[in-house]
Parts: C-alpha cells; structure tokens; sequence
C-alpha cells in the first residue's frame, strides 16, 4: 500500500520492446490476469450481447496497458470487470492473485471515469479525501495524504474551490488524485482524457506519464486515441467488435525514449501509430501521419 | 444588491395589488361586472369591498365592542397557536415522508406497492378525514399522553405534508449519476454509506422545493382542519368567526386572512434558512 509515492522517477517501468501475446513483461507479479473471459449480455427478446468473447490478457505490476478499439468492443466491459462493477458469464479474472471482489473491497486499484464525477458539494480537498474517509483513515493522515496529491496534480492554490470552479482538465486531474489516494497498485482509467480538448488532452497525458513513473502503479486504460495510446503505453491491445475480443497486441513501448512532447515528433513514434492503426483495421494502411485524433 | 432588489419588487407587487384593489373599487360599477347571471367581478361598495386602509386601521382597533385588547394582538395569537400545530405537522409529514421515500428507494417492491397508494392519499377530500381522524384519536391514550384535538389537526397537517417529501425525496435519492454509484461500489461502500455520502448529498436540489411545498400543505392543512374539526383558538376558527361579522364590520374578516399569510410567509421563510444552511449542496453538477 506505502510503496507509492517515492521519489523515483524513471527505471521502475519495465521496457518492452519484444514479444507480443497474452503476457505482459514479466517483472515481477502479475497485476491482472484473464483467462478466457466471457460476458454476455443477455435480451430479454432475441440472442444476447456477446460483449466478450474468450479474452486472454496479463498486465504486469508496473505496466501501463491500453485497451483501443471502435465502439461495442468490450473494452469498456473488461475494465468494468477487473473493477468488479460488472460480473464475467464465465472465464477466469485475478486481480493480483485473488478474485475480482476481493481486489475491489481491499482497495487494490484505484478508477477514473469518462467524467470526472467529483461531488459538486465538496471541495477538491474533500473529494480527493472521500476514500480515504470512507475506510476510516484518520484525520491528520488523511490531511498529509491529500496535501502530497493535490501537489502532484500541481492544483494547491484550489484546493478549496468546488468542482464547478475548475476547468474539465482540472476536475479530471482531481479525478485522478482521488484515484491515487489510496496508493492502489493499479489504475483502471476508462476514457478519462476523452472529453478534453485536444491541447488539454495532450498536458494530462504529459502529467500521467510523469504520475506513474511516481507511484509506478499498473495502469489499464481505455481509450479511441491511437495517439494517446501509443504515447503513454508500454502494450497496446487492439480489440474488435461484435462479438468482443482481442484482435491484436502491440508493443509500442520505445525503448530508451522520454515520454514527453519530443517523442511526438518522433519516427519511431509514427511508426507504432501505424502498426496499431494497421491492427486495428486488419491490413496495412497507408500515410501514417494523417493519424486520427480521436 | 440582488436580495434588496428582490425586497423592493416584492414590496412593489404588494403596493400594485393595493392600487388594482382601489382602482376597481372606486371606477368599477357598484354591482359588480356581471356577465348574463354570473357575477365576474364583486361590487364595489363598502361591505364587499373594503378600503385597503380600513383593514388596516381595523387591525389597530378592539376585537369586539370598544374594550379588549387591539384586533391585531387576538389574531397575532391565533397565529403563533396555527404556527405552532402547523409546525408539528410538518415535521411528523416529513419524518414520515422521508421515512417513505427511503423505504420505496431501498426496496423496488414497495415503490411498486407503496406509490399508487401514496398519491391516491391525496385525492381523499380532507373534510371527509378530518372528522374520522378525531374519533379514532379520541380513542387513544397510552402513558401519561392523552390525544387532544391539537394532536388531530397536526396530523392531518402532516397528511399533506408528507406527500411531496415522500416523492421528491424519493427522485433526489434516484438523482446520483451512474459514475458516482459506481464510485462508491468501487469503495467496497455499502448502502447506509451511500446514503449517507452520496444520496442524501444529492437529494438536497430535489428536498428543498418539497420541503417548501409541505411547509405551505402543513399551513393549509392546519387552518381547513381547525375548521372542520372546530378546534378553538387557531386562524382557522377566527376566519370562520369573523366572516359572520362581516355584515356590520366589513374590514375585520380581512384580519385573520393576512394572518393566515403571515403564517404561511413565516412557513416559507423557515425552509428558506434551511436552504441557506444547505447551500453547498445545492451547487450544480457541472460535466467535465
């Protein structure tokens, strides 16, 4: 739980720069991990949702997965069932060695959503102190922790505001320190830069990368950005819809390459954008800089 | 500068019902505007209509005959005497009501079962319960509690004003968005902490405006039920008594009507405070 929050900042991410498939680098423990998971959804009239179909899929401690594909993929569905927020039809689902629930009611991941989803009735610090303050943590811990996450996410001077005073950035930044409050092991993120603007958009993924180089926290993430993936990944997991399942896994991560704006620029860049937009479409494509944003 | 504006024009709506008042009293025809049988419009004269300042200066004169206190100390009483039943009712409506909403959001049955019932309560003619509610009530008494006609009009005060706590509570309790349930799912949060944290929180936008309504069904509840249960010394039997002076004294039936506000305004103006001591939760959602 303490292990968060030291100040390392880089060489605790493991590198990737071979070997696709299910498993992840394999640096230690297994953060999450999926065996022929399957979730139908079931119609009252009609055949079901096959929502998921015979996903497999490791995430290593430390590693920063993406999960990308069109709408009715399931990849929104697989996060929600390594949140244990939706339960699997069938299949097997670890979630640091233990089921899923047990995972959830021990605290081991933190979550972000599409929308912030502060309490508009509370101040930055108070949301950022809500878990803490659902488990019983006392107060004078409760103040030290919240003081060091709103400083990571750089938000002090509004520490006292409401959510309705900030920016969308913001309240996703206070999104995310309510995540880390915790200091969880993994981040389960479902779309949570996908109502920023683009500028914007850009900022949080810069910060993300510094924020789990920080706590060096497994990190799921969802996403319809190509981009966005490639930049903060070390895998990229490509997903197809109807039924939903895994089409592909692409490691993107470069070795010996910074995160940050420079490795926009960068050939090597452009060239794992292509290899994901290849996957993601299922043959070559052409004109590998006229990437979609979205 | 918003709430003194907000003073000045409610003021200003005062003094233009005056001057409306007045003005039909002094150019309208002396019997009244009819329309073939039907009278639209009341005459004008002295016993229908009386000066605005004649009810008032009435109020500063005796209640009955020349000795006795000034009118306005019998229905100031008569007032705090309503206030304070209505009061008892409208907390007993709220209790109940909340009490109500909890129950139908918990179990999904008893909004089912319990809903229809609940606003079919309110198309029960409240003379048709008034006199029931005393029977039954006369018939009680347990310790050192004996049930006093009192105890008869606050409940059925309280019979309105359970009503809109109950369903507006019951929406505020249902208003939290899908992200912050599963928020709170995620924190392992049974439902007492959700309530709590969450649903109570969010309610408040929904439970003010309700609060307000039985606040206003609590007053309306207390005067007609003093009435039909003929319980002494509220606005509600001064109304009925002062009517029948009417004849010879036609600015004094106007008296315990302007209390009757009064207590209604006094009603309003406590769930406004209330407000005001809620007011952060009553910040708006805004969507990242």
């Amino acid at each position: 739980m303490s292990t968060a929050m030291q100040p390392e900042p880089s060489g605790g991410r493991p590198s990737t720069s071979s070997g696709s498939g299910v498993t992840g680098p394999s640096s230690g423990g297994v953060a999450v991990r999926v065996r022929g998971l399957n979730r139908v959804f079931t119609a009252r009239r009609g055949p079901g949702v096959q929502a998921l179909v015979d996903v497999d899929l490791d995430v290593a401690e430390g590693e920063f997965v993406s999960l990308i594909g069109p709408s009715g993929c399931g990849k929104s569905t697989l996060l929600r069932l390594v949140a244990d927020l939706d339960e699997p039809t069938s299949g097997e689902l670890a979630v640091f060695g233990k089921s899923a629930r047990q995972a959830r009611l021990d605290q081991d991941y933190g979550i972000a959503f599409q929308q912030a989803g502060l309490l508009p009735w509370r101040t930055v610090t108070a949301n950022i102190e809500l878990p803490l303050a659902l488990h019983g943590v006392d107060k004078r811990s409760r103040r030290n922790r919240v003081a060091e996450l709103i400083e990571l996410i750089g938000l002090t001077e509004f520490a006292g505001s409401y959510p309705d005073q900030l920016s969308g950035g913001m309240q996703q930044r206070v999104a995310i320190a309510r995540a880390l409050a915790e200091s969880p092991r993994l981040l389960l993120m479902d779309e949570p830069f996908g109502a920023l603007d683009e500028m914007t958009r850009e900022r949080m993924q810069n910060e993300l990368v510094r924020i789990c180089a920080e706590t060096r926290a497994a990190v799921v993430f969802v996403t319809h950005s190509i981009p966005e993936a490639v930049f903060l990944s070390d895998r990229v997991v490509v997903m197809s819809p109807r039924p939903g399942r895994i089409a592909d896994v692409v490691p993107v991560r470069i070795p010996g390459a910074e995160r940050d704006d420079a490795l926009r620029e960068q050939d090597a860049f452009f060239r794992a954008v292509a290899s994901v937009r290849e996957a993601l479409h299922g043959a070559p494509v052409d004109a590998p800089r006229g990437v979609e944003n979205r | 500068m918003r709430r003194v504006g907000g003073l000045l024009l409610g003021l200003l709506g005062i003094l233009a019902l005056v001057v409306v008042w007045e003005v039909y009293k002094t150019l309208g025809p002396e019997a009244g505007v009819r329309l073939g049988d039907r009278a639209i419009l009341p005459r004008t004269g002295d016993r229908a209509m009386p000066h605005v300042w004649d009810m008032v200066t009435r109020l500063g004169e005796p209640a009955t005959g020349r000795r006795g206190g000034p009118l306005w100390t019998v229905v100031l009483a008569a007032c705090l005497f309503t206030l304070k039943i209505a009061a008892l009712g409208w907390v007993v409506g709220v209790l109940v009501g909340g009490a109500l909403a909890l129950l139908m959001q918990r179990l999904r049955l008893a909004e089912a079962a319990v809903l229809p019932w609940i606003v079919l309560s309110q198309t029960v003619p409240l003379i048709a319960i008034a006199p029931l509610v005393r029977r039954w009530g006369s018939s009680l008494s347990f310790g050192g509690f004996t049930w006093s006609s009192e105890h008869s009009v606050a409940v059925i005060a309280a019979y309105l004003a359970f009503f809109p706590v109950s369903v507006g509570l019951l929406r505020g309790l249902k208003a939290p968005e899908a992200t912050h349930l599963d928020l709170m799912r995620t924190y392992g949060t049974g439902w007492w902490g959700t309530l709590l944290r969450l649903r109570l929180p969010a309610s408040v936008p929904y439970l003010l405006p309700a609060l307000r309504l039985a606040a206003a069904s609590a007053v309306i509840g207390t005067v007609v039920a003093e009435v039909s249960i003929g319980l002494r010394g509220g606005v509600g039997r001064l109304v009925i008594e002062y009517a029948q002076a009417a004849g010879g004294d036609p600015a004094k039936p106007w008296a315990p009507i302007f209390g009757a506000v009064g207590v209604g305004l006094v009603a309003a103006g406590f769930v406004a405070l209330l407000g005001l001591a809620l007011r952060p939760y009553r910040r708006t959602e805004v969507v990242a």
